[in-house]
């Protein structure tokens, strides 16, 4: 009987399978890579508001603290978003008349909500609260970037597991003292390991990683 | 099947007759541990398939990464309410009222949406409990079924149209005083909504008032006019009785002011450590209930002989005149057990007529009562908590006579439902269509609102003001937790439109009613009064004194005894889970496994092992009951314990106009209940029809092999040997073990569960589901054994089937520390938390379902398909945003509300303190009205939790496997009379 196959089939066939592993892994690692690229996470892509606003105006142009709006960052789970009263607050007098401001005036006349688009958009099935990592130390700025530098917001981390871990597993590397945590333009000392350190300490953070502490 | 059960004897605590009997449909149950589907992997074919589809799921995990999380917008406040922290809840007080009686809740309110009921501590009827019907109104609040427009003969109409019309038509009566006006309510307990009832017949003193609700207490009240020739409310202290004697009182369950009964009952029965005082039980009844299963000593009778039992024990306990007639020797022998100790007990004893009862037997409790020298102490009488206590039955035969008489020409049927439950001989459908106007208030457009020419959406008591009274007198006021979610109305915009002051809102008519009483009682400041009031959910000094009353001549008025009676006897009963049909459309409540039967979405016609025997019967057997000329069908279903040669039906089912959840549910009974005959009827005849309705019960699901999972034994046992408990099957040694230990030094989660508290009642069931998001699955998925349920209460009997003693025992996760289900999750779904929780993480689980195969508590429910509503607006309010909603695919089970944890965690941290010891309440504890879940850190010797771990009671559940499970329990105890030589069960072979 002579050969079904050709001796060169025995390089195919090892070429295709070799290429097979390579396929698989590379599209394995293609997945892996996609899934926490810039693309998924939507990391530093600036959103369209409803309404121009910029933090950059508001917080390095008019030195507002952050819980001027943010008022819940502290006690609550939720930072809060400012109603539209506390843009009418300062705009009905400043810019009272600005074409940009519509929109607020709107909400505002008409009892009706401003659509914003959420930035820092968590699973539902996580659920972060901010008061608690406030009371700890954890800056504003550690998470939501130098809002000071942003005309329209983006998010400057992932917002990934992956992340989040980082901190809760070695807070010492990003904990602030208390008093500095609504400090914009904060930056951490040369020495920050051992500052955080002391902090963790006396702050007595926990290193929570267990499945409940986010997700319930 | 039956004839097994005579030869074999079974095993010493049971969960159904089938398990008694072993056979082999229960064993082939068994076998499967996920009913349907879960030998799939023994079948070649099954696993291929199954191989498969997890291939594909693999792959889909991985790509599933790689989505977006879709555009969300921020909505903020305009103008933000006062008081309202975004993502912090606030707890309004109210009230639910149910049979003429109110109890106080606290309401937890998430931005604005009311999400959770639970009881307000402050509350006398409450204590900071709820039963399971408070626990469910929440859905109730949000049911799509509700009605949502008015309309007027199926038309639909405004509001003000609707007031225009009813305006005119009371205009022209007020010129003839009235006549021909009715308004038919239910029990009243509203102090507001009887002013204004009593205001507009003073202004028109030819209209009349009538009340009718089927479960209505005619009999409570006919006894004690026959008692003291005036009508009284009577509540019990039964903390403070030692013995106490149920004349067939549900006291536990379906009677009103449970709650309450429940925490003190639990409080005389609690023993601890040296502490071994308990309190002493006997019950006489027809039908089993959760106060026969807390019994020490329980006597099953026919309906008819409960008198000849009460006239006995008159004679015993001395009440004058009094005679006794023709008993059984086994109730010969427990009338004099039970006489001598509550002869024994002057003062400190009780007897307690339920309200099924005839007004004697009502009569007799008073005189026995007075005769023992208990009132005062354990029997409290004071004014009834209903504005104007009446003959209902009269009341709405009167009605009806007047309407065919042609002598009604506007009606108002305020709230409930008589087109559906009015008793069948009186022909109310008929009578209301004489009716020139007609006009149905009510939360669904029913089979009442189809019979009246005018329906108007009602408002739910979570959407309007008034005010409520609870038995002891004590006035809650009743706050809108959210605006009308269907434009409704409440009874008093609808009278308001028909007095002086019309457009009047309900808000300002409470208001007028208190400012008269504030102003009477010499409160200057009314405002301060008010929101004290309003805050509180209590208004101060409405608390009732009690009542001096003078006991007649009872034996001379209640007459002869009626003669015996052959034959098979029925008994009427309301449902456990939704009363007498009211709340038939709240699929939370048909979904709760019903006491004993744990039969969920369907009444039965109960009926005795010896019964069933005699007459070839068994479970899910199609039957005909003929009452007289009457008719109904239903299938049958054995209940141990039910008394022999009788038949038990509950109320509420077989709805036609309920709602999506309620229709062609279950079998209609009221067509058997007639105005003569509302509790019991006699001559009763039972027909087979020849065909089956397969039932969804969840008692055989999640068998438990015959292992000492129930621990229960007697005071007298106890005080003996403390330690029998453990004797039953000791704990292996703590060494034992190959595992990494997880006692940390921080907080480690434990709960501990006192069986010898706890009465079945299923509070915590709904409690669970309304607090964890928890899905109704529907009859058939039930029926599967696919019940969502992470807390499920476990009954268990021991002794003979005729005259079992019962046992509840509620079971969720067990958070083992050795957890079985851990190890065998392929992709770490299910892992342990640093302070000892079994966390559960749903974005990680695929389904293999293995951690449910090898958890030996069966506890883990799993979502086989897509069981959340996902998309019905209103329902989405309604969950607790705590807590994810569950996907299909995914397993569950209790977290120990982790949620609860967290917060209190994040609270206390944030405070710089630790987490005190009762900060953290999980739902299925704070609803509990027995105490008997107690949650806490078992690291803190100090704690409740560590206590109650260390008394001598205490036992872990299957702890032979060194799970060590978190939970515990306290072992139950029966305080038995050594005069009837131990538990009512063994008593029929003494």
């Amino acid at each position: 009987m002579s050969q079904v196959f050709h001796p060169s089939a025995n390089g195919i066939a090892r070429i295709t399978l070799f290429a097979a592993i390579v396929v698989v892994a590379a599209s394995g690692l293609i997945v892996y890579e996609l899934g926490k690229s810039a693309y998924v996470t939507r990391q530093g892509e600036a959103r369209q508001q409803p309404v121009q606003f910029s933090h950059a105006r508001h917080v390095a142009g008019n030195g507002l603290d952050c819980r001027y709006c943010h008022t819940t960052a502290e006690r609550s789970g939720v930072a809060g978003i400012p109603p539209t009263k506390t843009c009418i607050n300062c705009h009905s007098q400043i810019l009272a008349q600005s074409e940009y401001l519509e929109i607020v005036r709107a909400s505002y006349r008409t009892d009706t909500s401003i659509p914003w688009v959420r930035v820092h958009d968590l699973p539902d099935f996580v659920y972060f609260d901010h008061g608690i990592h406030v009371n700890k130390g954890v800056g504003c700025t550690t998470c939501h970037g130098e809002v000071d530098k942003m005309p329209l917001m983006w998010t400057v981390q992932s917002l990934q597991m992956e992340w989040c871990l980082d901190c809760h597993r070695s807070p010492e590397k990003y904990v602030r003292p208390r008093d500095a945590v609504f400090q914009v333009n904060y930056q951490p000392p040369a020495d920050q390991l051992a500052l955080g350190r002391r902090l963790v300490e006396e702050y007595r953070i926990q290193r929570a990683t267990s499945c409940s502490t986010c997700h319930r | 099947m039956t004839a097994r059960l005579k030869t074999v004897s079974g095993p010493d605590y049971w969960r159904s007759l089938e398990e008694l009997a072993d056979t082999d449909t229960f064993r082939a149950f068994l076998h499967r541990e996920f009913p349907e589907q879960a030998s799939e992997f023994t079948d070649p074919v099954g696993r291929r398939r199954f191989l498969r589809v997890m291939g594909a799921s693999l792959a889909l995990a991985g790509v599933s990464a790689c989505t977006k999380q879709p555009a969300e917008t921020i909505l903020p406040y305009v103008t933000p309410p006062e008081e309202i922290v975004p993502g912090q809840p606030l707890f309004f007080a109210t009230a639910i009222s149910r049979c003429g009686a109110a109890t106080g809740l606290l309401v937890e309110s998430h931005e604005g949406r009311p999400t959770k009921i639970e009881g307000n501590p402050e509350h006398p009827s409450s204590l900071g409990a709820t039963d399971l019907f408070a626990q469910a109104s929440i859905l109730g609040l949000y049911d799509p079924d509700r009605s949502q427009t008015l309309t007027h003969k199926g038309d639909i109409r405004t509001w003000s149209a609707f007031l225009d019309a009813l305006r005119a038509v009371g205009l022209a009566k007020t010129a003839v005083k009235g006549a021909g006006l009715r308004i038919l309510t239910e029990t009243v307990d509203s102090p507001t909504l009887a002013r204004q009832i009593q205001d507009l017949l003073a202004a028109m003193p030819a209209a009349r008032w009538h009340q009718f609700e089927p479960a209505c207490r005619d009999n409570m009240r006919a006894g004690s006019r026959l008692a003291f020739g005036t009508t009284v409310g009577t509540q019990y202290q039964l903390d403070k009785a030692r013995v106490i004697l149920s004349l067939d009182g549900d006291f536990l369950g379906t009677m009103p002011g449970a709650v309450r009964y429940t925490r003190d009952f639990s409080t005389g029965r609690r023993v601890r450590g040296s502490d071994t005082e308990m309190s002493r039980l006997f019950v006489v009844e027809t039908t089993p209930s959760n106060t026969g299963a807390k019994a020490d000593h329980r006597l099953a009778v026919k309906p008819s002989e409960i008198e000849a039992v009460a006239r006995a024990l008159a004679v015993v306990t001395g009440v004058a005149g009094a005679e006794a007639g023709e008993l059984s020797e086994a109730a010969r022998r427990f009338v004099s057990a039970a006489g001598a100790d509550l002869v024994g007990h002057r003062g400190a004893s009780v007897v307690i007529a339920g309200d099924e009862q005839p007004a004697p037997v009502h009569a007799l409790a008073h005189a026995i009562n007075a005769a023992l020298g208990n009132v005062g102490t354990t029997v409290v009488y004071s004014e009834t908590a209903e504005a104007e206590p009446i003959d209902q039955v009269a009341s709405l035969r009167e009605l009806v006579a007047d309407m065919n008489a042609g002598k009604v020409d506007l009606l108002l049927i305020l709230g409930g439902n008589p087109g559906y439950d009015a008793p069948a001989d009186l022909g109310f459908a008929q009578a209301v269509s004489k009716v020139a106007f007609s006009v149905h208030l009510g939360l669904y457009a029913d089979e009442t609102s189809a019979l009246c020419q005018w329906h108007v959406p009602a408002a739910h008591f979570l959407e309007m003001w008034s005010d409520a009274r609870a038995q002891d007198g004590t006035v809650s006021i009743v706050q809108p937790l959210i605006a009308p979610l269907y434009g409704g109305r409440s009874a008093h915009d609808v009278l308001g439109a028909l007095s002086d002051t019309p457009g009047r809102s309900a808000y300002e008519l409470v208001r007028d009613t208190w400012r008269v009483q504030a102003a009477a009682t010499g409160i200057l400041d009314f405002e301060a009064f008010w929101r004290k009031s309003v805050h509180d959910g209590i208004v101060p000094g409405t608390r009732r004194d009690p009542k001096a009353v003078t006991i007649g001549d009872v034996c001379a008025n209640i007459g002869t005894p009626p003669p015996r009676t052959e034959g098979l006897e029925l008994t009427f009963r309301v449902d456990p889970t939704i009363h007498d049909g009211r709340f038939a459309n709240n699929g939370w409540l048909q979904e709760t496994p019903k006491p004993f039967t744990k039969l969920t979405w369907d009444n039965t016609v109960l009926v005795a092992p010896a019964t069933a025997r005699r007459l070839g019967l068994q479970n899910e057997e199609l039957v005909e009951l003929t009452v007289g000329e009457r008719t109904v069908r239903g299938p049958v279903w054995v209940l141990p314990g039910q008394a022999d040669d009788t038949v038990t039906v509950h109320l509420g089912y077989g709805r036609t106009r309920g709602g999506r959840v309620a229709n062609g549910v279950g079998f209609d009974v009221y067509p058997l209940r007639t105005s003569l005959a509302m509790w019991a009827a006699t001559g009763v005849r039972l027909a087979k029809v020849g065909r089956r309705l397969p039932l969804a019960s969840t008692q055989l699901h999640h068998g438990l092999e015959g292992r000492a999972l129930i621990r229960a034994g007697s005071v007298e046992q106890y005080r003996k040997d403390p330690g029998f408990v453990h004797a039953m099957e000791p704990d292996p040694a703590r060494t034992l073990t190959m595992y990494q230990p997880h006692e940390g030094t921080g907080y480690a989660w434990g709960m501990a569960v006192d069986l010898n508290a706890c009465t079945g009642c299923n509070a915590c069931v709904v409690a669970c589901t309304a607090e964890n998001n928890v899905p109704v699955v529907g009859k058939e998925q039930v029926a599967r054994g696919r019940e969502m349920h992470w807390l499920r209460v476990d009954t268990y009997y021991k002794g003979s089937e005729d005259a079992p003693e019962a046992y509840h025992q509620p079971v969720m996760c067990q958070h083992c520390e050795h957890a079985p289900c851990e190890v065998v999750c392929p992709v770490a779904a299910t892992v342990h938390s640093d302070e000892g929780l079994n966390d559960m993480v749903y974005n990680r689980c695929v389904g293999t379902r293995y951690c449910s195969n090898n958890c030996p508590y069966k506890v883990r429910r799993f979502n086989f398909l897509l069981y959340q509503d996902w998309d019905t607006p209103s329902l989405k309010l309604g969950r607790n945003p705590d807590v994810s909603v569950r996907s299909r695919g995914v397993m569950e089970k209790c977290t120990y509300c982790v949620q609860r944890i967290n917060r209190a965690k994040i609270e206390s941290r944030m405070e710089g303190r630790d987490v005190r010891d009762g900060e953290i309440v999980t739902a299925c504890q704070q609803t509990c009205p027995a105490e008997a879940i107690v949650f806490g850190n078992i690291n803190d010797p100090e704690s409740r939790v560590s206590r109650l771990r260390a008394e001598a009671l205490s036992y872990s559940l299957i702890g032979e496997l060194n799970t060590r499970p978190r939970t515990t329990y306290l072992a139950a105890l029966k305080n038995t009379n050594p005069a009837l030589g131990g538990p009512a069960g063994d008593e029929e072979h003494g």
